[in-house]
């Protein structure tokens, strides 16, 4: 390889752990009978409901629109009847439930009328637009929208366009398996993001711990009618990030702060690629993916899964065992702890990794930071993470700001190094959702004082406007005779008060109108215990009403 | 507990083994040439300082167990048992390892929070509370006509009954103590170093000595237990200081190579400047803090009242620590102004 | 000992014009103080500190005239904040004024609402919406769960519902590092 490659600071070796996956030919997994397909499975706004519970849809109709520019839409996976949209629990290491649609399937898998699109025709914003009702946000983890991501801009050419098949995460194999099968319709997805962005210059970054792969994707690159370089990088955490895999092919870092296109760079993840095929090509919404099951299982292996498939399924599938301790959505570096199996398989779903006390031990106790600088070593934003540590223990958010919080990828090298086995990861996600919560705050207070003193500044000019037209009618009347003395505010304030009142009245009679259905031709002696019961009631309510006197002398 | 799920097999106990294990050559090559009195030291140290830690980590309500065995108490009692002099009383060994761990230490608030390393407050309280114990050394065997026993050696340190002869017979002055007494008497250097204590680079057996500690130093620097900045700076520090001095008044000054081969030098250079609780942690920081570490070495040796000043002179830099490092910090990833934190 | 006294005199006066000149040259306009409690207080506009509002408040304590520990919704950690800024040792809140509640925000029956629009008129952010005879509803984006609208209703309509934590709103907790033993 001829390419020059760069070196990013940091990262680390851990076990790689990708030959109990990799080998075992990609299965479709079964068809679940129910579907659980959440509105919110990208960055940006959630997807709005388009359909309503007793519906029909039909596998790959659009069931969740995009709402507003950074969001996508969401698919139905599989035929069959709605049925609830509100919310379930969704693989979110909170556990807390949010808006999805849950779809009970048929059996017969009925296809949208779907076809291609001659993507070459269509003007750029119209065919993102597309993209977009298409579903499609990146494979990669991050779920950022990709319609936007294909959005040069104006004034930002991309003549770079970087396919990242890094996988750097140990376990995870599902890139890996993709890039050996399917090699072919990643390229023409590649097709379409360089006609969209107007790259030049188009590399593929691979660890070199994927040969397979490697040889996969040249022999495709061969067969293509533009240059693509597939680069094989060395295999070191986290080099599959983003900002690492332009460092080492191209050796210019994005600005902090900034994005990469920017700097004329776009990255997108292999799987990315092969889904923007399935839809040009083949007019197939992001309805499914691969997903390494793997870790504690009988068989490891990848499965093309449909979006809204609930995760014990699979690991079902793939044969669950005795003893495990629990499930990662990810990998070991980054993956999170899922709350329940019954959680979906979405978009961003990589990996199902199925942990055992074997295979991930319980992680020792923490000790103090004895401030030696192996997570500076290790981290690849060049960060002074025992500092960040430090501050964000001590909730000095301020100081974490200023030694760059913002920039911490989360890649989980410092944790992974610390001697002292602290979970600063966990520090730092921490700081950053308490500074997200502060300025949201900082937000609402911010509208609260606007609004206020908005509304100072009517009260006060209505009252002048008041006293202007009063002073105006007064000087008329004087003007025109001096005989029936104005009426003041008074009477006006006690035909209010009646007014209310009569309205209370009415409420009161309205709600004493609803009387129980179920009282009459009642046996006497019902009827008197119902009488003593409201009597009853009749006396709480009274003693409710009135502060006890014992409450009003506490202080 | 979210993510990372996976560690590696490093730990603070590891990280202390290597240390301890890196100062083996160091005591091998102090057993080999000057008697197996220091073992006596180290020992004693050893027991007084698991003692304190173990009542102090009571006291304050912390597990025993994690933080006995993290190793970080036997490694300030090393540093110190090897600091002190080879025949110090064992009442100077004890009250210099329980200053050490309880005040140093532990009243800071334990591991990583000390803001100066234990093993030097013990050192300083000792050498200025008791200066004339303090100089209590062993000469090298090469020199001693009857070295002292591993018994006689415990029995000089236990206050035992030991004819002052045979005691006088065996201490003698340090290199670094025969320079400054000499150049108090208005000797020239060279005149001085006519004396047999010295040898080639350093003292007799002390710049073998030396040479041991630079071995064990280069292992942990092989292994990344420690940073090149600070070892490479301080030692830099001494030669450039000494060898300024030296170029300008060879007679008043001792020749840069006699300073970096006092023991103290090669021991605080690669053992306790590059202490990382009480050390500055960026990379420049680091350069820094071991550079000025080593030139004030040289300056307290100079025109101190101390013959050594290497446990002042990092003393002193880890008052500056805070200060360097946070106007120290590195350029992170992507930052494309330089703007100091404030 | 004349010229002494001279020169402290035309000491005194020079500094005393040159403070003069800059007091002129570099006054700050409004009052910074009161503008800057008036960041760190809440906006609520709940008037629990005895105050109508919290600019008002703002500039009591600005001028001394109140103590920082009387704002319930800005909680201990707001009462932290106001002694930092002034430099001044932080205080347990008063409760004579209030304890501090989780933040919620008011919602109207809209099935026992008549249409009074005297909530709208206690609302201090314009946060309810409704005109006369007609419905009226809480803006909830908007309200700042001040409670103020909870006392003029004649019909008892309206009550607080807190805020639930949904995934938007979910925050990292605090890692919990266990040094010490659990005695």
């Amino acid at each position: 390889m001829s390419r020059e490659l760069f070196k990013f600071k940091g990262g680390v070796h851990p076990p790689e752990h990708k030959a109990e996956s990799n080998t075992r030919p990609i299965h479709a997994a079964p068809l679940p009978k129910k579907l659980v397909i959440p509105l919110r499975q990208h960055i940006g706004s959630p997807a709005k409901p388009m359909v309503n519970v007793g519906d029909r849809v039909l596998k790959g109709q659009m069931i969740g629109a995009a709402d507003g520019y950074i969001s996508a839409a969401v698919h139905a996976s599989s035929s069959g009847i709605v049925s609830a949209i509100g919310p379930a629990v969704v693989p979110h290491v909170s556990g807390l439930p949010d808006d999805c649609i849950t779809i009970e399937t048929d059996g017969r898998d009925e296809w949208i009328v779907h076809a291609p699109i001659d993507y070459r025709a269509m003007e750029p914003a119209d065919l993102r637009m597309r993209l977009r009702d298409m579903g499609l946000a990146g494979l990669g983890g991050a779920v950022f929208p990709s319609a936007v991501k294909l959005d040069p801009g104006a004034t930002h050419p991309c003549p770079t366009l970087i396919l990242n098949g890094g996988e750097c995460e140990p376990w995870i194999t599902c890139d890996d398996v993709l890039m050996r099968h399917h090699a072919d319709e990643i390229l023409e997805g590649v097709a379409v993001m360089r006609h969209l962005l107007g790259s030049t210059e188009i590399l593929v970054g691979i660890e070199d711990n994927k040969p397979e792969a490697i040889a996969a994707m040249q022999a495709a690159a061969q067969k293509m009618d533009f240059a693509i370089e597939v680069v094989a990088v060395p295999a070191r955490y986290p080099g599959g990030g983003a900002k690492q895999m332009i460092q080492v092919l191209t050796g210019k870092e994005v600005p902090s702060g900034k994005l990469s296109t920017d700097i004329g760079i776009q990255v997108f993840n292999v799987g990315t690629a092969h889904a923007l095929a399935r839809a040009v090509h083949h007019g197939e919404p992001l309805i499914s993916r691969l997903v390494t099951v793997t870790g504690h299982v009988l068989r490891p292996q990848n499965f093309e899964v449909l979006i809204g498939t609930p995760m014990h399924t699979l690991i079902t599938l793939a044969g669950d065992r005795d003893g495990t301790t629990g499930v990662l959505m990810g990998g070991p570096m980054m993956g999170m702890p899922m709350p329940d199996l019954e959680v979906p398989v979405v978009k961003a779903t990589n990996c199902i990794l199925v942990k055992s006390n074997d295979l991930f031990p319980p992680l020792p106790k923490a000790l103090p930071c004895i401030r030696c600088t192996r997570c500076a070593d290790a981290c690849p934003a060049e960060l002074q993470p025992q500092e960040l540590f430090r501050f964000a223990k001590a909730g000095d958010f301020g100081r974490a700001q200023e030694y760059h919080l913002f920039d911490c990828i989360e890649c989980g090298c410092c944790s992974y190094v610390c001697p002292s086995h602290i979970p600063l990861v966990d520090f730092y996600r921490y700081a950053k959702s308490e500074i997200w919560a502060r300025e949201k705050e900082k937000r609402a207070a911010d509208l609260a004082r606007e609004r206020h003193e908005f509304r100072q500044f009517r009260l006060e000019r209505e009252k002048k406007e008041k006293a202007e037209k009063l002073a105006a009618k007064a000087q008329a009347k004087r003007a025109e005779l001096a005989a029936a003395p104005a009426t003041a505010g008074a009477p006006d304030v006690d035909a209010k008060k009646a007014l209310i009142a009569a309205a209370l009245a009415r409420a009161q009679a309205k709600k004493a109108e609803v009387a129980p259905k179920n009282v009459d031709h009642l046996p006497p002696d019902t009827q008197r215990e119902i009488e003593e019961i409201e009597a009853r009631r009749a006396k709480i309510r009274e003693l409710a009403h009135q502060p006890l006197e014992s409450e009003e002398k506490k202080p | 507990m979210p993510s990372p799920f996976i560690l590696d097999r490093s730990s603070v106990t590891q990280v202390m083994a290597w240390v301890l294990a890196a100062l083996l050559p160091g005591i091998l090559v102090y057993v080999w040439l000057f008697g197996p009195g220091i073992l006596v030291t180290l020992a004693l140290a050893t027991v007084t300082a698991l003692a304190a830690e173990a009542a102090m980590l009571k006291a304050r309500g912390y597990p025993a167990k994690p933080f006995l065995l993290d190793l970080s108490a036997i490694v300030t009692a090393w540093l110190l048992a090897l600091s002190l002099p080879s025949l110090a009383p064992w009442w100077l060994i004890v009250t210099g390892t329980l200053f050490a761990i309880v005040v140093a230490k532990h009243l800071y608030g334990g591991l990583g929070q000390n803001i100066f390393n234990p093993a030097m407050v013990g050192y300083a309280v000792l050498i200025v509370s008791f200066p004339v114990q303090m100089t209590q050394w062993a000469g090298p065997l090469e020199l001693t006509a009857t070295p002292l026993t591993l018994a006689q050696s415990a029995s000089v340190i236990f206050g035992g009954d030991v004819p002052k002869a045979t005691l006088d017979a065996v201490t003698m002055a340090t290199p670094l103590d025969a320079l400054r007494t000499g150049l108090l008497q208005q000797l020239t250097v060279d005149e001085i170093m006519t004396h047999s204590i010295f040898g080639h680079y350093g003292g007799v057996g002390f710049e073998w000595l030396a040479g041991a500690f630079l071995l064990g130093g280069l292992v942990l620097w092989a292994l990344r237990i420690i940073s090149w900045q600070v070892p490479l700076a301080f030692l830099a520090g001494v030669w450039l200081a000494a060898g300024f001095l030296h170029f300008f008044d060879a007679g008043r000054f001792g020749a840069p190579w006699f300073h970096l081969f006092a023991p103290s030098v090669m021991l605080g250079a690669f053992f306790i400047a590059t202490d990382p609780v009480s050390g500055a942690t960026t990379p420049r920081g680091k350069l820094i803090f071991g550079f000025g570490a080593g030139l004030l070495t040289i300056i307290i040796r100079t025109w101190g009242g101390y013959p050594d000043g290497v446990a002042f002179a990092i003393l002193l830099m880890n008052l500056c620590v805070p200060l360097i490092d946070q106007f120290t910090q590195p350029r992170v990833y992507g930052e494309t102004k330089k703007a100091p934190p404030a | 000992m004349l010229t002494a006294i001279l020169v402290m005199v035309a000491i005194a006066v020079v500094i005393g014009l040159v403070l003069g000149w800059s007091a002129i040259r570099f006054k700050v306009e409004g009052n910074p103080l009161a503008e800057k409690i008036d960041a760190i207080l809440p906006q609520t506009q709940c008037g629990q500190c005895g105050f109508p509002g919290c600019r008002p408040y703002a500039e009591a304590i600005a001028k001394g005239e109140a103590d920082i520990n009387q704002c319930p919704p800005g909680g201990e950690e707001g009462v932290k904040k106001l002694a930092e800024l002034l430099g001044v040792e932080p205080k347990p809140l008063d409760e004579t004024h209030g304890i501090p509640k989780p933040k919620s925000v008011a919602f109207i029956d809209e099935q026992t609402c008549i249409g009074c629009t005297l909530c709208i008129q206690a609302c201090p952010v314009d946060a309810i919406s409704g005109a006369a005879k007609q419905m009226h509803t809480i803006i909830a984006a908007e309200c700042t769960g001040c409670e103020l609208c909870l006392p003029p209703c004649p019909v008892d309509c309206i009550t607080m519902v807190p805020l639930a934590e949904d995934l938007p709103h979910w925050k990292w907790k605090h890692p919990v590092v266990m040094l010490k033993e659990v005695s």
